[in-house]
């Protein structure tokens, strides 16, 4: 628990309203969207601006207490899962959109914003802000810049790191730093931009963020093929990227995962064939229609039983936002879903679906896997039950092989959901430990005393393993 | 056993602890829940946040304290978050569970005690209270009294918004008047359709006359339309509320008044009403000799406007009115839990010289939910003062709902921003029946 003397100060600085310490309020900031993962912080605070941000840090780091940035507890790698207590600093107090520059073309936010509350905010003025991740009606902006999220739009348009382009961070220490700016061009020294985008709030807190928009493009059409075998529509993945085009959306679904958010969502899609690939292209009309005629073609060619193109917009829209649930979906078939997010070169897609079924059938587990086909970047999720100790110790090993398989292939660990406390084991796979150690450096430079979100990113040298922990 | 103890204890041995497992955290229900929205999403007042909260005290990491309670009772009950749930959780089952918990466990206060037991057991399970309570209002109405009273300002004493209220009530019949009805209406036309009516306690007594216009539609539709003589009230409010046996006992007496009439359709007017009669195979779901009668009763169970719907009426009957710019405020268990959001709709974009527009978070609940405007009387509030900016918004002149408790919230609301002159609201069929004939 907090001693009483920095609780006084902490509520100095807020005001006992933005400040809880009731066992409601720990238990309810105690989990975010990560199964298996849940420890309660000794206090929630709700900042309202910059200055409050720096007066907190400026305590914790003299009382040495951890604090755990949080937007809307979206995320899927314990990555805002308080396990070493301390405090939970929500965005939600900071959640305006300060400006959209139209001749800049860029936003100014503070980190609470809703993400679809931007998207809906730049596309009534004609632009568009990419990042896109599932959780885009839920999730803050905040909370997508410390994870660096992706989303279903990542293979043309890359993820958030892509859209940052400046930031204002308090650092542990209270001081607040500005990087970048409203530039197209800036080398000045090192890029601490995308230093702490994808830092998971482990090297400061972000106060506010300009991010690059672009202008939205003109047209868009979707189109869904179904595929008796999956090999074959992980291969026409390949063979869409190898022509040369690149869709704004190549979404894998196999047919368990098709099965689920059909029942949820009612939207039509089959669930009959076993791999569905959903595509969209967006861009000007004549290219959209070249492209998809060209992709329907290439459906066809490697063997798609159905090749159909959404009739109207809501249809597309419809297909699209019953992708987004497909996580959440899944969890209607076992009490507990775990989702992974092993990410290869896109040529290797065919491979890695297939090694993935083999280590579920090795391993005796259930496996559905859905994902950012076009990029690489799969979500083999299993469904499982944490009371069964038994299976989940079987899931874990899987998971273990799918990431060395991953690794093996020339992937990573993680395309979009950061490492958090549930990763942190496997970062030494990708990195080694070089690279492990540099990352390491870098974080007790900016927070030797190591308050901000401890435990996250890095394992403890004595716990290699802790894909579920309760 | 402390009283905290017990409640524990129940949650483990009573709460479905699969529901709880099955939420999964994803928080795709934070942006439905108008409390979520209300406190700046602080997390304990969402769904996710409650099922967290029953689900820490089955697992024994938190007491069920009165921080958790009162949680669990700021929640409005209105079930948005269950179509948006990817993973279908159960939420109001499990609401309604922790909620019979709490009120069966817990040492009330005397005054809060007898208010419930007023309420639950003496007066709503018995309509022929209910209509003698009318009769005194309508004698209030209609003696004069009533403008008495308002000119002396008295009400202003009454805590919170009861004098606001009161200014709300519509004229309601005598008991004489109440009594006129017949149980038996004849379709117009050709019977294509017998439907049993389902009066409902509210409906019948305070909104008598919206009942009558909803039988009137529906014999216009060809539905010969009988009226159950001994049903009762429908056990919503106790369902709630936390007197789960007492909502058992009435939907049994329910169950039995509609078994004795051979009707294709059960249907009603009131969304709140209905929720938890097509939810009475749930209810009974642990009586294995009702189990079976409840899911025929529920089965049968529609609102009116899918009635209409169904039957044509819009193309049987010409519906016009005077020029006017109509929204629609959704009953949350008709939406959410009947499943009922566009016909009311179709409805009323079928009247002529009418423009329907829809306001913003016209699916979002209006702050009425059962007894909760009196209960959590602030964040009702609140909720109320929001949905009325969104109906300024639409530059609405009537608010149209279809549940009497969403229609008297929106009349408190229309008085509290002191737009009496210029917007109404009113129930659908009432509406619907002014159009028929107004032509």
């Amino acid at each position: 628990m907090l001693n009483e003397r920095t609780k006084a100060k902490l509520i100095e600085v807020v005001g006992s309203a933005n400040f809880q310490d009731s066992s409601e309020a720990r238990l309810v900031y105690s989990y975010d969207a990560t199964p298996n993962f849940q420890s309660l912080p000794d206090a929630v605070i709700m900042p309202e601006n910059k200055d409050q941000v720096k007066r907190i840090l400026t305590i914790c780091n003299e009382d040495h207490v951890p604090i755990v940035p949080r937007g809307s507890g979206t995320n899927l790698s314990a990555g805002t899962c308080p396990t070493q207590g301390g405090i939970v600093l929500t965005f939600n107090r900071m959640n305006k959109i300060l400006e959209i520059d139209e001749e800049n073309l860029t936003a100014t936010v503070q980190p609470g914003v809703i993400t679809l509350d931007l998207v809906n905010a730049v596309e009534a003025k004609g632009l568009f802000y990419p990042p896109d991740p599932s959780s885009m009606k839920i999730s803050t902006i905040g909370g997508n810049i410390n994870e660096c999220s992706g989303g279903l739009r990542g293979l043309k348009y890359g993820v958030t790191k892509d859209y940052v382009l400046g930031l204002e961070v308090v650092l542990a220490n209270g001081d607040c730093i500005k990087t970048g700016g409203k530039l197209a061009k800036d080398v000045a020294g090192y890029d601490l931009t995308n230093l702490f985008v994808g830092s998971e709030g482990t090297l400061g807190v972000v106060t506010e963020a300009i991010l690059k928009l672009i202008p939205i493009p003109e047209t868009k059409q979707t189109l869904l093929a179904l595929f008796e075998d999956m090999d074959a529509a992980a291969k026409t993945v390949s063979a869409i990227i190898a022509n040369k085009i690149i869709p704004a959306t190549l979404e894998f679904l196999d047919q368990p995962t098709c099965e689920v958010v059909e029942d949820f969502a009612q939207v039509g899609l089959p669930t009959d064939v076993n791999a569905v690939l959903l595509i969209e292209q967006d861009g000007p009309p004549e290219v959209v229609t070249r492209d998809i005629e060209m992709i329907s073609r290439i459906c066809s060619e490697g063997n798609a039983v159905s090749v159909k193109v959404a009739a109207s917009q809501a249809e597309a829209e419809a297909l699209s936002t019953a992708r987004r649930s497909a996580l959440s979906a899944l969890a209607r078939m076992k009490p507990t879903t775990i989702l992974e997010d092993a990410t290869v070169p896109r040529s290797k897609i065919s491979e890695m679906v297939k090694a993935i079924n083999e280590i579920a059938v090795k391993y005796n587990v259930k496996i559905c896997t859905f994902g950012h086909a076009g990029d690489g970047n799969l979500h083999p999720t299993c469904l499982t039950d944490a009371r069964d100790e038994e299976e989940l110790h079987r899931v874990e090993q899987a998971f273990e092989a799918i990431f060395h398989k991953a690794i093996e292939l020339g992937g990573t660990i993680t395309g979009e959901h950061g490492v958090g406390e549930m990763k942190a084991p496997y970062l030494a796979l990708k990195m080694g430990g070089e690279g492990v150690a540099a990352m390491k450096a870098i974080k007790y430079a900016l927070d030797p005393q190591g308050i901000m979100n401890p435990g996250k990113i890095f394992a403890k040298d004595t716990r290699k393993r802790v894909v579920v922990r309760s | 056993m402390t009283a905290t103890k017990d409640i524990q204890q129940a949650f483990k041995e009573r709460l479905d602890y699969d529901e709880l497992m099955n939420c999964m955290r994803c928080g795709f229900c934070l942006p439905s829940c108008p409390t979520y929205g209300q406190t700046n999403q602080y997390e304990a007042a969402s769904p996710r946040g409650r099922i967290a909260l029953m689900k820490g005290v089955v697992d024994g990491l938190i007491e069920p304290d009165e921080a958790v309670e009162k949680q669990l009772n700021l929640c409005l009950g209105c079930r948005a978050c269950e179509p948006v749930c990817p993973s279908g959780v159960k939420y109001g089952h499990l609401l309604e569970e922790a909620r019979d918990i709490i009120q069966q466990k817990k040492r009330h206060k005397w005054p809060v005690k007898a208010l419930r037991h007023m309420v639950f057991e003496q007066l709503f399970p018995h309509k022929e209270r209910l209509k003698n309570v009318h009769s005194l209002l309508a004698f209030y109405q209609r003696s004069g009294l009533q403008k008495a009273v308002q000119k002396t300002n008295i009400l202003n004493v009454l805590p919170g918004n009861l004098a606001q209220m009161e200014k709300t009530l519509p004229p309601v019949l005598t008991k004489k008047e109440m009594k006129k009805r017949p149980f038996l209406f004849e379709a117009e036309g050709t019977r294509e359709r017998t439907v049993a009516f389902f009066t409902g306690c509210l409906m019948d007594t305070m909104f008598m006359e919206t009942n009558n216009a909803t039988i009137a539609l529906l014999q216009k539709a060809g539905c010969k339309v009988v009226i159950p003589e001994v049903q009762t009230c429908c056990g919503a409010l106790h369902a709630h509320g936390g007197e789960k046996d007492q909502a058992k006992k009435l939907a049994k007496q329910n169950i039995m008044a509609f078994e004795s009439i051979q009707a294709d359709d059960i249907v009603l007017n009131a969304g709140g009403c209905g929720a938890l009669l097509v939810e009475y195979d749930h209810l009974l779901k642990e009586e294995p000799e009702w189990k079976e009668r409840a899911a025929a009763f529920s089965a049968k169970v529609k609102d009116f406007s899918e009635i209409l719907l169904q039957q044509q009426f819009v193309e049987k009957q010409k519906l016009s009115l005077p020029s006017q710019i109509i929204t629609y405020q959704d009953s949350c268990h008709l939406r959410n839990v009947m499943k009922t959001s566009s016909a009311p709709r179709k409805l009323i974009q079928a009247i002529n010289g009418t423009v329907f527009n829809e306001m913003e978070n016209a699916d979002h609940c209006c702050g009425s939910a059962g007894i909760y405007n009196l209960t959590e009387q602030e964040m009702s509030m609140q909720i109320l003062d929001y949905k009325m900016e969104k109906v300024k918004e639409a530059h609405a002149h009537t608010i149209v709902t279809a549940n009497p408790g969403c229609l008297i919230q929106m009349k408190l609301g229309v008085v509290r921003e002191g737009v009496e002159e210029s917007v109404r609201a009113v129930h659908l069929a009432d509406l619907l029946l002014e159009a028929v004939e107004s032509k």
